[in-house]
C-alpha cells in the first residue's frame, strides 16, 4: 500500500516536471507576448501594437525565424487599466512567454514594470513614453520619452525659427501630457521663446476650451503648442476657427490619428505641424512594404504605435540574435543576455535609425511633419 | 471688458447645455424618486444617432434633430419599464441607484462596439457661414445663442405642461405622494414613463447641443456633462425645473469664469467648493423646498 503511494507521488512528480518543461520551451520556438488595449477609449492604439507586431512577427518567420527558431506570438487585452494590464501579463506568462512587448501605454507599462523586475523578464514597451517606464534595467523603450518629445519640440520651434511668443495648452492629469509640457517649457527658456500663456485642462474638464483659446488670443500668441491627444485637439480646432482664431499649431505624437477621425473635417488641421516618429506616405522602400503589408490585413492605415511594435520585434530579433540565444534558456538568462545585447545593435526600423543606452532610452532622430491638403509632409 | 463679454457668454451657452440635461435629472428624480445616472449617456446616444443621420445617411439637420429626440424618447422609456420598473418595490433605492450605473456603462459599452472608440467629428446643425455672429469687435457663435433659447424655451414650455395640463398635474401629484395618487386614479407607471419619455428626450436635444458647440464625439462624450448636470440640478435644488436651469446655467459661468480669471486647472475644484457652500447655507438648494414631516 505504502509503495503504491509513493509510485503514485512519482509518478505524479515525473508528470508535473514534464508539463512545465514541455509547455513552453522543449519546442524550440521563442513565446513572444504583447499587452495593449484592444477594447475601450485607448483601443486604436492597442489594436495597432499587437497588429504591428504580427507583421513582424510573420515576417520573421516566413524568414527563417530567430536564429532559425520560429516565434509563438499572441496578444493580450488590458483595456487601458494598470490591474487588468497586470492579469493580461500574468496570462501571457502561464502560456510561456519569455519576451514582452508592451505594454501600450505609459501607465499599465509601469505598472507591468514592477512584474517584469521581479521575474527578469525582457520587457520592450514600443510606445510606453513616460519617463518611468524605463525605471528598471530590464525594461527598453522603442518611442521617444515624454521629456525628449518636449525637449525636440522646443528645439524644432527654435531652431526653425517658428515663433517666440507660444501658448501651451496641456492636459495636466495626463502623465504624457504634463511630462511634455514641463520639458518644452524648460528648453523653450534656451531657445529663447517666450511662453506667454500657459493653460491646463483636466480629464474631467475636457469639453469646453473657450477660455483657454480666447486668453492665447489676448495674449497675441504666434504658435499654440499642444502636447496632448488627438481627440482634445479636433475639439481645439474647431473651436479656434469658430472663435477666428488664426494660428500656428504645433503638436506630438499624441496628435497622430488626428486625420483619422471619423467626420473630420481636414481644412480644420491645414498647417499643422506635429513630431511623428512615423508618416505612413514616406517613400521608402520599408514604409511603403510595411504600409502594404498592413493595409491588407486589416484595411486600415497603419499608426505610429503600429510602427513601433513593428521595430520592437525586429529589434528583439536582431538583439537576440547578437546575443545568440535560444528557446531552451530561462526567461532570466534571455533577459541578461539581451540587455547586454540591446546596447550593442543598431535597428534600421520605419521609425529611423536607433541605438539604445543602457537606461533603455532610444537615441534617433525626431522627425517632424506638417498636414497639407489632408496628408502628412515631411519637414526637413 | 469684450473678452468679458466673450467668456460670459461662453458660460451661459455651456451653462444652458448642462441646464437642459439637468432638468431631466431633476424631472425624473423629482417624480421617480431616482437618480438615473444613465441620464448622460442617453446624450451620448442622442447624439451619435442625429451623426448617424445627418453625416452618414446624409438627411438635413432637422431630420437628425427629430431622430435623436424620438430615439432617445424611445431608449428612455424602454430602459425604465426593463430596467427600473421590476426595482420600484424592491424597498432599497440602492437597488434602482446601482442598476442605472450599470445600464451606464451598458450603454457605452454598446456605443463602443457599434460605433469603436475612435472619436467622430459632429456636423455642427448650424451651417458653415452662419457660425458666427460679428458685431463690432465682438464676435459670437450662433450655437452659443442657440443654446441659450432653446434651454429658456424648453423650461417656459415645460412649466406650462406641468401646471397647465392634466399629465402635468398627475406628475406633481405622484411627485408629492405615489400611494396618493394611485389611489385618485392616476396612472402611476403611465406618469412615470411620461417623465422619463420628457427627460430623454431633453437628454437628445443636449447631445445635439453639446455636439455642436464641442464637436468630439466618442462613446465617453455624456459621462462627464452628465455628471457636471447632477450637480447642477442639486445645485439648484433637485426636484425643482426652475432650479435646475439656474443652476446649469450658474455652474456654467462659474466654471468658466473661474478657468479663465482663477486658474484653468483648479476650475472643477472651484466649481465644486461653490457647490459645497451652497449646500450648507441651503441645504436643499436654491430653489429647492423645504417639505416639513408631518406627523
Amino acid at each position: 500500500m505504502k509503495m503504491k503511494k509513493l509510485v503514485s507521488m512519482a509518478l505524479t512528480a515525473a508528470m508535473a516536471v514534464s508539463i512545465v518543461s514541455a509547455a513552453a520551451y522543449a519546442d524550440g520556438t521563442f513565446y513572444i507576448g504583447a499587452i495593449g488595449p484592444l477594447t475601450g477609449a485607448a483601443a486604436n492604439y492597442g489594436t495597432a501594437v499587437v497588429n504591428g507586431a504580427q507583421i513582424a512577427v510573420d515576417e520573421i518567420n516566413a524568414a527563417g525565424g530567430i536564429g532559425g527558431a520560429q516565434i509563438e506570438y499572441k496578444g493580450e487585452d488590458d483595456e487601458l487599466d494598470n490591474e487588468k494590464s497586470v492579469n493580461a501579463y500574468n496570462t501571457l506568462k502561464d502560456w510561456g512567454m519569455q519576451i514582452l512587448v508592451g505594454p501600450t501605454t505609459s501607465g499599465c507599462s509601469i505598472a507591468v514594470s514592477e512584474k517584469t523586475k521581479a521575474d527578469n523578464m525582457f520587457q520592450l514597451t514600443p510606445s510606453g513614453s513616460a519617463q518611468d517606464c524605463t525605471a528598471y534595467d530590464n525594461v527598453f523603450r522603442v518611442c521617444f520619452s515624454d521629456p525628449n518629445q518636449g525637449m525636440a519640440s522646443a528645439k524644432y520651434i527654435g531652431e526653425h525659427g517658428l515663433a517666440t511668443k507660444v501658448g501651451v495648452i496641456y492636459d495636466s492629469s495626463d502623465v504624457y501630457s504634463s511630462g511634455i509640457e514641463a520639458t518644452f517649457e524648460a528648453e523653450a527658456a534656451n531657445q529663447g521663446i517666450e511662453i506667454a500663456v500657459k493653460e491646463a485642462f483636466t480629464a474631467d474638464s475636457n469639453v469646453d476650451f473657450s477660455s483657454q483659446l480666447q486668453k492665447c488670443a489676448d495674449a497675441g500668441v504666434e504658435l499654440i503648442f499642444l502636447p496632448i491627444y488627438y481627440t482634445q485637439a479636433g475639439t481645439i480646432l474647431t473651436q479656434a476657427m469658430m472663435m477666428g482664431l488664426q494660428t500656428q499649431w504645433f503638436g506630438c505624437d499624441g496628435l497622430d490619428g488626428m486625420l483619422d477621425m471619423d467626420n473630420f473635417d481636414k481644412s480644420l488641421a491645414e498647417g499643422v505641424m506635429l513630431l511623428t516618429p512615423f508618416a505612413a506616405d514616406a517613400e521608402d522602400e520599408l514604409t511603403q512594404n510595411f504600409v502594404a503589408a498592413y493595409k491588407a490585413a486589416y484595411d486600415v492605415t497603419p499608426n505610429q504605435f503600429a510602427a513601433d511594435a513593428y521595430d520592437a520585434v525586429y529589434t528583439i530579433k536582431a538583439a537576440a540574435e547578437k546575443a545568440g540565444i535560444t528557446p531552451d534558456m530561462s526567461v532570466s538568462d534571455i533577459c541578461e543576455a539581451l540587455k547586454t545585447a540591446m546596447t550593442e545593435i543598431t535597428v534600421e526600423g520605419l521609425t529611423g535609425t536607433i541605438t539604445w543606452t543602457a537606461d533603455g532610452e532610444p537615441d534617433k532622430d525626431p522627425k517632424a511633419v506638417v498636414i497639407q491638403d489632408g496628408a502628412y509632409v515631411s519637414m526637413q | 471688458m469684450v473678452s468679458f463679454l466673450n467668456y460670459f457668454i461662453n458660460g451661459l451657452s455651456l451653462g444652458s447645455i448642462y441646464a437642459i440635461i439637468a432638468i431631466g435629472y431633476t424631472m425624473v428624480y423629482g417624480i421617480a424618486k431616482m437618480l438615473n445616472f444613465a441620464h448622460g449617456d442617453i446624450i451620448m446616444v442622442g447624439a451619435y444617432i442625429a451623426f448617424s443621420v445627418i453625416t452618414t445617411a446624409k438627411l438635413p439637420a432637422a431630420v437628425g434633430v427629430l431622430a435623436a429626440i424620438c430615439g432617445c424618447m424611445l431608449l428612455g422609456i424602454t430602459i425604465e419599464k426593463i430596467a427600473y420598473k421590476p426595482l420600484r418595490h424592491a424597498g432599497s433605492s440602492l437597488a434602482v441607484l446601482i442598476t442605472a450605473i450599470g445600464v451606464s456603462y451598458f450603454l457605452q459599452n454598446v456605443a463602443l462596439l457599434i460605433f469603436s472608440s475612435n472619436p467622430k467629428m459632429f456636423t455642427p446643425i448650424i451651417p458653415m457661414s452662419m457660425m458666427t455672429i460679428q458685431l463690432g469687435s465682438f464676435r459670437i457663435q450662433t450655437i452659443s445663442l442657440v443654446s441659450i433659447a432653446v434651454g429658456v424655451v424648453l423650461v417656459l414650455l415645460l412649466q406650462l405642461f406641468i401646471n397647465k395640463t392634466r399629465p402635468g398635474q398627475a406628475m406633481l401629484a405622484c411627485a408629492q405622494d405615489r400611494g396618493a395618487a394611485s389611489l385618485m386614479g392616476i396612472s402611476v407607471n403611465g406618469t412615470i414613463s411620461l417623465t422619463f419619455a420628457i427627460g430623454s428626450a431633453m437628454a437628445g436635444i443636449a447631445g445635439v447641443l453639446l455636439c455642436s458647440a464641442y464637436p468630439t464625439l466618442s462613446p465617453y462624450t455624456g459621462a462627464m456633462p452628465g455628471i457636471k448636470a447632477f450637480v447642477a440640478a442639486v445645485f439648484g435644488g433637485i426636484g425643482s425645473i426652475p432650479g435646475a436651469m439656474i443652476g446649469g446655467l450658474l455652474l456654467g459661468i462659474i466654471e468658466i469664469l473661474s478657468k479663465t480669471y482663477i486658474s484653468s486647472q483648479l476650475s472643477d475644484a472651484i466649481v465644486f467648493a461653490v457647490l459645497i457652500v451652497v449646500l450648507l447655507v441651503r441645504p436643499t438648494g436654491i430653489m429647492g423646498k423645504v417639505v416639513q414631516e408631518k406627523v
